[in-house]
């Protein structure tokens, strides 16, 4: 929807105009949720994708994957076959609310920051480990694990001026065999639940998402059983970790959360 | 160097966007009206367009972000003049109704690769289509062909194409908006935070400062006449409750005060510095508590003369009727079910907003362009309420994208008008998809407390019904939802029969027409406890029902012995029942796996053709010097086909072929009254009118021929060229000539009215580890009378059955503890998207109607009904859980399974807190 009270946009920012960030700026990326919501409060866009920053870089240390790669690139993606997480990927991509169209523009990043407990973007980048990289209003930058930087509904560890500039996939993590399940109240539905194991030579970590306000993760040396592990769910998650909205009420996505941490124990594994 | 200019469809456009403008409005200023404004927030994909071949939503895309990029939108979509291919496939399959959400859907389906096609469910999950419930979608992707060409020949029966098809393809189809008015200027609308209140003053001194802003209107500019918003033949029927500003706000959304300027941006600024002084009042949300001794009273100050039943129990309506002596029916019975139902609130949600254009015409009169289904009940009411007479107001509508009995109302015409008549602007006011949630209107959310007695042969004995709506704020359409209270129990044979009605207000957004009016809920409770019934009698359900159903010569009777204009004009209930039941007996559609617990349900469903209290139409039709014919009828066409079906009765009538017809419609202006398209009424009413205009026409064609040729007129005959006059041709060309306009008049008043009725059958699995149901078999059966277009009847049928799986599954609105709607997007609010909605199998009763045009019935609203039932029924079967309040979703269908109870909804129940 139109957004008539931004007066001005800054289509290709500068560190600089990072530093003169004020009140009534925001940060747009792919546009999708900043132009779904009247926004009253806000005067100025400043642009990230002016940055030009390249979408995906892989290298011996992992992927690396900007900010504003969008949906569809990172779907797109070709990986090599050392990394089995292709399908994963794209069971996340799917996750979203929106369809195909929306990929090609929403970002990554903008998952991330919006930091609503579906993001699929969260899900993926937290189950495998990811290292978020922030900039800094004062031209430096800081890191913090992708699991740690959703911190609630529409709350993450970004102060104001600060932008996440890239998430990195490290290679171990890559290597992963991964097991996925995700539920909603219709089909195709925003996620009420979406559980991510992720098994590694000597490790294996479940990452629950959406059915909780924010990411939350079990380690293990090695896959546990099914019941030792939903156990150890339920243990971990207290009630009201868990997310109440019209997409399920908090009971029901403790229920599925359970019911899916025996199913990835299973499908990797784990011995009753 | 930055590109400054888009290339739209081949051109390149200079115009600079503005700052935080969308692709979407930069896009329709250039003129580019195929680009649609569903939801305006990336949800539903009716604003699709490729951007360098990619499609997006472009109301989510920085229109600057177009700059130097390529744009295909609709209308360029085929360059060369011929139609796309899945342009063309839509034509063929018929794959629309109303056709707003018709071009997204060809740009996304265009945009498909081959891998998305085999998964359309995922593929289509932002593409929202509201009316057909996406079977012809599905038809038109896969190529399959639904139409047959127009020709000679009974036109009876024949599939034959929507008039409007190609303009909906093509994107140039112009629906309410899509016209360019010089000098437009843009109202926009304060609405209320609080749930009640007074409005001790407004301050427009800042609003009034921002440029661009023209005028603020406030309750001290209202008329001072009360009326309701909702539209009947007799206006008596809706309690005058409302004014157009009020100084009292009674629900979380109503309007304050609107702001006209130049563009919207600066009337939502003017909109943001109006001050308001409230004087915050008790509010209250539930009908029950609402009607208690103590409650806030929400109209006070009127009375009887309001038409409002008791206002200080904030009863709007009330209704009470008994037959027989129920209680000796109790005692008589060998089994009694008692229970109580709730149906929660659910929105039309048709994909064009509310919107209207209101100007001045170089003759003075009021035009007013609008999204209606009541274009001539709306000139009435703009004509009251401005102390106008009617020959200085017009009402016309363009294509208008669907309306579900929302367009009943009169929701925006009054605003744009007094705004037009104050400064002489021409003036458009378009609702966003968020007002529509908080501030237009909904269903009425009701609660039925139900008790039904038998023998222990299945015999009925007694049949009691306390109904208790929530109408909200206003009493719109309070009255006319007790019909609820007829159909729902004449259909059933029982000597003893109660029923106490009441239609509540409370701060709440108000309730109006919804299809079916308050059917769905009642007949939500009486499927449910006769399925309750057999089960503790150990009848076959549908058995149970054919033992107690009326037959074709018995008299309905609900709550009253007085005399109605009802009668059973053709009878198919009998062929519904057993059509279902053989359907389902055929088993078709596996279960998804051992774990899957397994049943099956139906539920039926009787509607009156016509609304009570009469449905007046007229429609004219003239030959033309070429040989064609001009019908002009009244009602409007909102998806619901009846284009289509006008233009075959003239046609059969006429002895010619539908393409020979052109149409013209819903504009007071065009014909001299329409009570309006709502009472699926398009072909029982105003096709009727249609029906005895073209009888009136042909006599008169027969009679000039006979007279020219000297021949007896009962040996003359009306082909599609000539009138046959004992062999010897007359030309229709020749008989237009010479200053002569041959023209047939026709009118229908709406009574007597007759019965239609549809069956539901479900069969369905359901997974009591997730709370999932899956239909495995979905049937419908409908008795529509002689079926006009079985095409599109079929695609009423379906659209019907989607929209009550909405409701039956997935859609609610939820309000706050301040009575505020929460849901107020697409993505909080779950309208059924292509992988919900599973392919119903669709029946026709073999019967021909003897009061309906050529012999059919209406078959509009109806299928809504007995969706919800069916499926709680068949739910009720695979698990044992009665479940008493919708809708059935996963959670709570998997809790209460856990539970071995029904819970309630979490959500629904009330009012829910929010972050």
């Amino acid at each position: 929807m139109d957004l008539n009270t931004i007066t001005s946009v800054i289509e290709a920012p500068t560190r600089t105009d990072q530093a003169r960030w004020q009140p009534g700026d925001a940060w747009l990326a792919g546009g999708t949720w900043l132009f779904s919501e009247p926004q009253p409060h806000l005067r100025r866009l400043v642009d990230l994708t002016g940055f030009g920053w390249e979408p995906l870089r892989a290298g011996e240390t992992g992927l690396e994957i900007a900010a504003t790669c969008t949906l569809a690139q990172l779907y797109a993606m070709p990986l090599p076959p050392h990394w089995p997480v292709g399908p994963l990927i794209r069971d996340c991509c799917h996750a979203l609310l929106g369809s195909f169209k929306i990929w090609n523009e929403a970002t990554v990043g903008g998952n991330l920051c919006l930091s609503l407990p579906p993001g699929p973007m969260i899900s993926l980048t937290a189950a495998l480990d990811g290292v978020c990289t922030i900039w800094t209003p004062d031209g430096g930058h800081r890191q913090v694990a992708a699991a740690e930087f959703v911190t609630g509904p529409r709350a993450n560890v970004l102060a104001p001026g600060e932008l996440l500039r890239s998430i990195s996939l490290p290679d171990r993590a890559l290597r992963a065999t991964t097991a996925f399940r995700q539920i909603s109240l219709s089909p195709h539905g925003r996620s009420a639940a979406l559980l991510i194991g992720a098994r590694t030579p000597g490790s294996f970590v479940l990452t629950v998402t959406a059915s909780t306000v924010r990411p939350i993760q079990l380690r293990y040396a090695a896959v546990p059983g099914p019941a030792e592990l939903a156990a150890a769910v339920d243990r971990t998650i207290d009630p009201p970790l868990y997310y109440d909205d019209v997409h399920g009420t908090p009971a029901w996505r403790r229920l599925m959360t359970l019911r899916f941490a025996e199913e990835i124990s299973r499908e990797l594994g784990g011995q009753p | 160097m930055r590109p400054t200019s888009v290339e739209v469809n081949g051109t390149d456009f200079a115009a600079p966007p503005r700052p935080g403008q969308c692709l979407r409005t930069y896009l329709r200023e250039l003129g580019w009206y195929g680009v649609k404004k569903g939801c305006d927030a990336g949800d539903c994909g009716a604003c699709t367009v490729h951007v360098d071949g990619r499609p997006v939503h472009s109301c989510l895309l920085p229109a600057y972000r177009a700059l130097g990029h390529r744009v295909t939108t609709i209308e360029g979509l085929a360059p060369g003049g011929e139609p796309h291919p899945v342009q063309r496939a839509f034509l063929d399959a018929q794959g629309f109704q109303c056709g707003f959400c018709t071009a997204g859907m060809i740009m996304t389906v265009a945009a498909l690769d081959e891998a998305q096609h085999q998964d359309l469910g995922r593929a289509l999950k932002g593409s929202l289509c509201r009316c057909t419930g996406y079977r012809a979608i599905a038809d038109a992707v896969a190529g399959v062909t639904n139409v047959e060409q127009p020709g000679p020949g009974d036109q009876i029966g024949r599939n034959l194409p929507a008039p409007g098809g190609p303009a909906v393809v093509t994107g140039t189809a112009r629906f309410t908006l899509d016209v360019s008015v010089d000098g437009l200027t843009h109202l926009k609308l304060l609405r209320s935070p609080h749930a009640h209140a007074r409005i001790r003053s407004i301050d427009p001194s800042a609003a009034s400062a921002v440029p661009g802003v023209l005028a603020v209107f406030t309750y001290a500019d209202s008329p001072g006449r009360l009326y309701s918003t909702a539209r009947h033949e007799d206006p008596r029927d809706d309690p005058a409750d409302t004014r157009l500003f009020d100084d009292v706000v009674r629900f979380v959304g109503q309007r304050v005060a609107g702001v006209l300027a130049d563009s919207v941006a600066a009337a939502e600024e003017g909109c943001r510095r109006l001050v308001v002084d409230y004087e915050i009042l008790p509010a209250v949300f539930d009908p029950e508590q609402a009607m208690a001794p103590g409650a806030p009273i929400l109209h006070p100050d009127k009375g009887a003369e309001q038409r409002i039943a008791c206002a200080q129990r904030n009863i709007a309506v009330e209704v009470h009727g008994d037959v027989g002596d129920v209680e000796a029916g109790f005692a008589a019975a060998d089994a009694v079910y008692e229970h109580t139902f709730t149906t929660h609130r659910v929105q039309h949600a048709h994909l064009e907003t509310h919107a209207s254009i209101s100007r001045l015409d170089e003759t003075g009169r009021l035009d007013v362009r609008t999204s209606s289904q009541v274009p001539f009940l709306t000139r009435r009411a703009l004509c009251d309420l401005f102390d106008r007479p009617e020959q200085t107001v017009r009402v016309a509508c363009g294509r208008v994208g669907g309306g579900f009995g929302a367009k009943q109302e009169m929701l925006t015409e009054d605003l744009a008008a007094l705004a037009t008549l104050r400064t002489g602007r021409p003036v458009q006011l378009e609702f966003t998809r968020q007002e529509q949630f908080a501030a237009t209107t909904t269903r009425h959310p009701a609660t039925v407390q139900i008790k039904v007695g038998a023998r222990r042969d299945g015999t009925l004995t007694a049949l009691r019904l306390r109904v208790v709506s929530n109408t909200g704020a206003y009493g719109n359409h309070a009255a006319a939802i007790f019909h609820s209270c007829h159909e729902a129990v004449s259909v059933y044979r029982c000597p003893n029969k109660k029923v106490d009605g009441y239609a509540v207000y409370t701060n709440t957004v108000p309730a109006g027409a919804y299809r079916g009016y308050g059917l769905s809920q009642t007949i939500f409770a009486v499927e449910s406890a006769m399925d309750e019934l057999a089960r503790a009698l150990g009848l076959d359900p549908i058995a149970f029902r054919q033992r107690n159903v009326i037959g074709p010569d018995d008299p309905m009777i609900a709550h009253s012995t007085e005399p109605e204009d009802v009668e059973i004009g053709s009878y198919g209930l009998d062929q519904c029942l057993d059509l279902v039941d053989a359907a389902l007996r055929r088993g078709e559609g596996t279960s998804p796996g051992p774990d899957w617990l397994i049943g099956q349900g139906v539920a039926l469903a009787m509607i009156d053709t016509v609304p009570p209290h009469g449905h007046r139409s007229r429609a004219r039709i003239s030959l033309l010097p070429d040989g064609g014919y001009e019908l002009a009828v009244g009602t409007a066409e909102f998806g619901n086909g009846t284009s289509t079906v006008h233009r075959q009765l003239a046609a059969t009538v006429l002895g010619t072929s539908v393409d020979r017809i052109r149409l013209r419609q819903a504009d007071t202006d065009v014909v001299a009254y329409d009570t309006g398209a709502f009472g699926s009424t398009g072909i029982v009413v105003a096709g009727l009118a249609a029906t005895r205009a073209a009888q009136a026409l042909r006599d008169r064609l027969i009679a000039a021929a006979a007279a020219r040729t000297g021949v007896d007129p009962a040996a003359c005959e009306l082909d599609a060229d000539a009138v046959r006059c004992g062999g010897v041709p007359v030309p229709l060309a020749d008989l237009a000539q010479g200053g002569w306009a041959p023209a047939g008049e026709g009118a229908c008043d709406g009574s007597p009215r007759s019965v239609a009725f549809n069956v539901h059958g479900f069969r369905v699995a359901v997974h009591p580890g997730t709370g999932e149901i899956r239909i495995l078999q979905s049937v419908h059966a409908a008795d529509a009378g002689r079926v006009v277009n079985p095409m599109q009847c079929r695609g009423q049928v379906e659209g019907g059955v989607a929209q009550a799986l909405g409701a039956a599954m997935y859609e609610a609105m939820v309000l706050d503890e301040t009575g505020r709607v929460t849901t107020d997007t697409f993505r909080n609010y779950h309208v059924p998207a292509f992988g919900d909605v599973p392919r119903t199998e669709v029946h026709f009763a073999d019967t021909a109607d003897r009061l309906g045009p050529l012999g059919a019935k209406s078959m509009s609203e109806s299928p809504f009904n007995p969706v919800a039932p069916a499926l709680a029924n068949a739910v009720r079967d695979a698990t044992g859980i009665r479940f008493g309040a919708l809708p059935l979703t996963r959670d709570r269908v998997c809790l209460s399974i856990a539970a071995g109870a029904e819970l309630p909804p979490a959500h629904t129940a009330g009012v829910h807190p929010h972050e």
